[in-house]
This record gives C-alpha cells, sequence and structure tokens, in this order.
C-alpha cells in the first residue's frame, strides 16, 4: 500500500478512537459546568436564607473555595484535574488549588520563603495584573465616568 | 422547576468559560498561570465595559465563579469605591471588592499546609 506521509495522518487521524483535543473539551465543559453548577446551588440556598444576591454570590465562591482546599489536601484536586483540565483551572477553586497545593507541596523549604512565598506562584501573577487593570479602569472611570 | 432553570445556565455558561479555556489549553503554548491572568484581565475590561455584568445577571454563578467573574468583580468594586470615596476608590476598590475570596483562600491554604504533608516525592 503506497501513500503519502499527509494522506497516513489523515488515515491515523480518522482511525483513533476520539481525538485527545474533543475529549479534554467535554470533560472540561462537563467538570466545569457541574462546578459553576454546584455554586450556583449554594448560591440559591444562601439567597433562600435571606441573604442579599451580591453577598450570597461573595459566600457561594468562598465555599467552593473552601471545598476546593479541601480535596486538594486530601489529595483528590489533582486526580480531577487531569480528567478536566481547564474545568478545574478556570473557575475560583482552580485559584485556591494552586494556592493550596503550592503551601502544602513548599511547607518543607520554611514556612516563610517557602510556604509564605510559594503560595503565590500562580495567584500572585493573577493578583498583579487583576489589580494593575482594576486600577488603570478606576482611573479611566474616574476621569469619564 | 425555579431551581432547575438557574442551574442549567449556570452548568452550560461555566461549562462554555472552561470549555473557551481547554482550547487554550490545547491550541495556544499558554500556562495555566498565563491563562489564569488573561481571565482575570479581560474580565476586569469586560466588567468595565458593562459587559459581564449581564452574563453574570444571566448565568449567575455560572459567570462569577470562572476567573473572568473575579476580574468583573475588580472593576465592580473599583466603579463602586469611586463612587463613595472619590478618587482614593481607583486603589482601594479592588482589594475591597476580592478581599473576602482572597483571604480566605490564604488564611484556608495556611492551614491545609498545615494539616496535611506533600505526597509528592
Amino acid at each position: 500500500m503506497n501513500m503519502s506521509p499527509e494522506e497516513y495522518d489523515k488515515l491515523a487521524k480518522k482511525a483513533s478512537p476520539n481525538s485527545p483535543f474533543l475529549k479534554n473539551l467535554i470533560s472540561a465543559f462537563l467538570i466545569g459546568g457541574g462546578i459553576c453548577a454546584l455554586g450556583q446551588g449554594f448560591l440559591l440556598w444562601y439567597q433562600r436564607l435571606g441573604i442579599d444576591r451580591d453577598t450570597a454570590s461573595a459566600w457561594a465562591s468562598i465555599t467552593l473555595v473552601f471545598l476546593s482546599i479541601l480535596l486538594t489536601g486530601l489529595d483528590l484536586y489533582d486526580s480531577i484535574a487531569k480528567v478536566a483540565g481547564a474545568g478545574t483551572l478556570v473557575p475560583i477553586t482552580g485559584f485556591a488549588n494552586s494556592m493550596s497545593s503550592a503551601a502544602i507541596e513548599f511547607k518543607s523549604e520554611g514556612w516563610v520563603l517557602g510556604l509564605g512565598a510559594k503560595m503565590f506562584i500562580i495567584a500572585g501573577p493573577v493578583i498583579v495584573y487583576g489589580v494593575s487593570a482594576s486600577v488603570i479602569y478606576g482611573i479611566l472611570y474616574y476621569i469619564f465616568g | 422547576m425555579d431551581l432547575f432553570i438557574p442551574l442549567l445556565r449556570a452548568f452550560v455558561v461555566g461549562g462554555i468559560l472552561c470549555g473557551i479555556g481547554q482550547l487554550l489549553i490545547d491550541f495556544t503554548k499558554l500556562t495555566p498561570a498565563r491563562i489564569l491572568t488573561g481571565y482575570v484581565v479581560t474580565g476586569v475590561i469586560l466588567g468595565g465595559i458593562g459587559v459581564y455584568q449581564k452574563l453574570v445577571d444571566f448565568a449567575g454563578a455560572g459567570a462569577s465563579v470562572p476567573l473572568l467573574g473575579f476580574g468583573n468583580l475588580l472593576a465592580k468594586g473599583v466603579r463602586e469605591a469611586v463612587a463613595e470615596q472619590g478618587m482614593l476608590g481607583i486603589l482601594t476598590g479592588g482589594f475591597t471588592a476580592c478581599a473576602g475570596g482572597i483571604a480566605a483562600a490564604v488564611v484556608l491554604s495556611l492551614l491545609s499546609a498545615v494539616l496535611w504533608k506533600s505526597k509528592i516525592k
């Protein structure tokens, strides 16, 4: 059977059971969506307790942060993240996981420059650029708003 | 049914926002830290121009839980702080809005490191 490398590539792609990117996409959608739906469940519950929407929304996020750090400590979050990819990265739980997992991992390097500093290895840039963007927006809003 | 629709909206919108992140992982060389940083900054921009709040109103946690929502919260905080405190609000708004979440994450992460040992190695 004669075929060019391109043809072989095409055939091989067709034959592979499911392209990894589609599988990854579906996993990220389902698990990420599931985390958000769980957050929505907490949000609705807190609202039902008579908390206003913005406060309930903040508590719902904090609840997810708590659960994420609990699962990180129990060594379960990373197992879910292996399947979920961005599904566990993009929600606030991924932000919390990055802090908690670094804190646990780098405790051995000391409480100050190990745990204390490395906790922000991913959260740090997020805060630096997030807050800086908000200050730029604040300046624009102050002048033009 | 009054529970099902908001949960479904949160699931679908949150799922799509995570799916976009997955496409960024698979088709670009962006690291997770860059994706998270990009999501927050994009959230500040979308929140600033008033688009993102509409998505939060529609999807609730589906929009506020992904890190874009964190950016939106920063923008909203700055807006409210400028209205209350004038120029000082430019600097106080962002941190004020996210203080609860960050403080919770910091303290709980510290606690987790006290309670658990690293499984690696």
